[in-house]
């Protein structure tokens, strides 16, 4: 057992927010006591009321460890939701946000690791991986990856521009995007749910000792993990992490 | 310190009080797992008491249905915020699967054991007395294997991770040892009301 640090709640000052999509935003935070992450751990974020009442969301980490004294959280919007309006519609740049972290030992992934490395993502759950591909950018690691990630639309795609210019950069790593909803004119790639020929047509390149992590909405999350076992993958070597209700 | 423009959003005094700290309500039901769900033939499946007791025993998946059982009407907690409130659960209580063994008085610790290798950590005097029990139904159902199917431990007074998933038996230990997530920063013992959520809480 690795002895596990206590955690501390922290107030953190907003020094930038950047709409990455029409319902998600990524916020930076400058972190008094900063300590490194790993990469797909999350933090708490806690929000107090004048009288005293609390509510508390988990984000996961969006930047990678090697940028010192800074935490990104991208957070969906969530209609009904208590924190992440609060985020999207009051917080603004100068503003205090009391948060923890980092938590979870799991779900994370560094060059120590190594690979071959696939990153399966729908929708927001694209954020953790983001943090594994911005860390190991910084690592300069040529470990073989791929990102499969799933959304609606062109328009929900998350970190579209960073994400083309990693791929373009290096030869190691391969985005493929699908849309399960509508496309942008002239698209030539998938345009259906994540199912097992894609899967297949994605990991194959990669070999049988690939480890894989999967993050998204829990039908997404089901299916794909059910999927890569059936293909052969140890179930250790696949790893997840789920959000949303069963079975929508 | 406030949050500077947040009133957060109240729900009624009798839902406030049945949440913990922290927590908000959802009529959903996450599935929150550490990799894929493992889909489990009952002819394969057994449960078993071993450990600090005088001679183990294993039921069946057929035996253990014969077991006395009982529907359980309790809220639930996850570590990772979200209460759901009056789950409706039919399953046998660790106080009549303990009336199969004689437990060493040495033992006052358990470590619950789960298909692929999930473990987590409860002191015995936390799962008898009604406190704990083997679901096998959720809501008049088979228990899908995403909520833990074919059965799973529930005990509804400590956050959810310590509801072992895919349960296949209780260990019982002289010393408390960490579980699969309490080795990796989660609370030893998990009490929602106390926000035991992370190590050292």
């Amino acid at each position: 057992m690795i002895a596990q640090p206590v955690l501390e709640w922290q107030f953190g000052q907003v020094t930038g927010i950047t709409t990455e999509t029409p319902r998600t935003k990524s916020f930076r935070l400058a972190l008094p006591k900063w300590i490194p992450h790993r990469p797909g751990q999350h933090y708490d974020v806690r929000l107090t009321a004048p009288d005293g009442y609390r509510a508390e969301r988990s984000y996961s980490a969006a930047s990678e460890p090697e940028r010192i004294g800074e935490l990104e959280l991208t957070v969906e919007l969530i209609d009904d939701g208590e924190v992440s309006p609060y985020m999207h519609d009051v917080l603004v740049r100068g503003d205090q946000l009391e948060v923890r972290g980092p938590i979870g030992g799991y779900f994370v992934w560094d060059v120590t690791l190594g690979g071959p490395l696939l990153l399966v993502g729908g929708g927001s759950g694209v954020v953790p991986l983001m943090a594994m591909l911005r860390h190991r950018a910084a690592q300069r690691a040529q470990i073989p990856t791929r990102l499969l990630y799933s959304s609606r639309s062109p328009d929900e795609v998350i970190y579209r521009a960073e994400l083309d210019a990693l791929a373009n950069s290096d030869t190691g790593l391969e985005v493929d995007f699908t849309f399960t909803r509508s496309v942008s004119p002239g698209w030539m790639g998938y345009r259906r749910r994540i199912d097992s020929s894609m899967l297949n047509e994605v990991v194959r390149p990669l070999g049988k000792d690939v480890r894989a992590y999967v993050c998204g909405p829990t039908s997404l999350v089901e299916s794909v993990a059910n999927a890569l076992v059936a293909m052969g993958l140890p179930a250790e070597r696949v790893l997840t992490e789920r959000f949303g209700p069963t079975g929508t | 310190m406030f949050s500077r423009g947040f009133s957060g959003r109240r729900r009624s005094a009798d839902v406030e009080k049945r949440l913990p700290p922290g927590q908000y309500l959802t009529t959903d039901f996450p599935v929150l797992s550490a990799g894929p769900t493992p889909h489990i033939a009952l002819e394969q499946w057994s449960f078993t008491l071993e450990g600090l007791v005088k001679s183990p025993v294993t039921w069946s998946w057929d035996d253990f249905l014969k077991l006395p059982s009982q529907t359980f009407t309790v809220d639930i907690s996850c570590v990772t915020k979200w209460t759901k409130l009056d789950t409706k659960w039919h399953g046998v209580s660790v106080d009549r699967l303990l009336e199969g063994v004689e437990v060493d008085p040495a033992g006052r610790y358990v470590m619950a054991f789960s298909e692929a290798g999930y473990t987590t950590n409860i002191p015995l005097a936390e799962l008898v007395n009604g406190q704990a029990f083997v679901a096998y139904q959720f809501d008049d159902k088979p228990l899908a294997p995403e909520h833990g199917g074919p059965a799973r431990l529930v005990v509804p007074h400590l956050y959810f991770w310590k509801s072992a998933k895919w349960i296949r038996g209780l260990r019982i230990l002289e010393r408390d040892e960490p579980g699969f997530w309490e080795a990796l920063g989660y609370n030893m013992h998990g009490d929602p009301w106390k926000e035991e959520r992370y190590t050292g809480d």
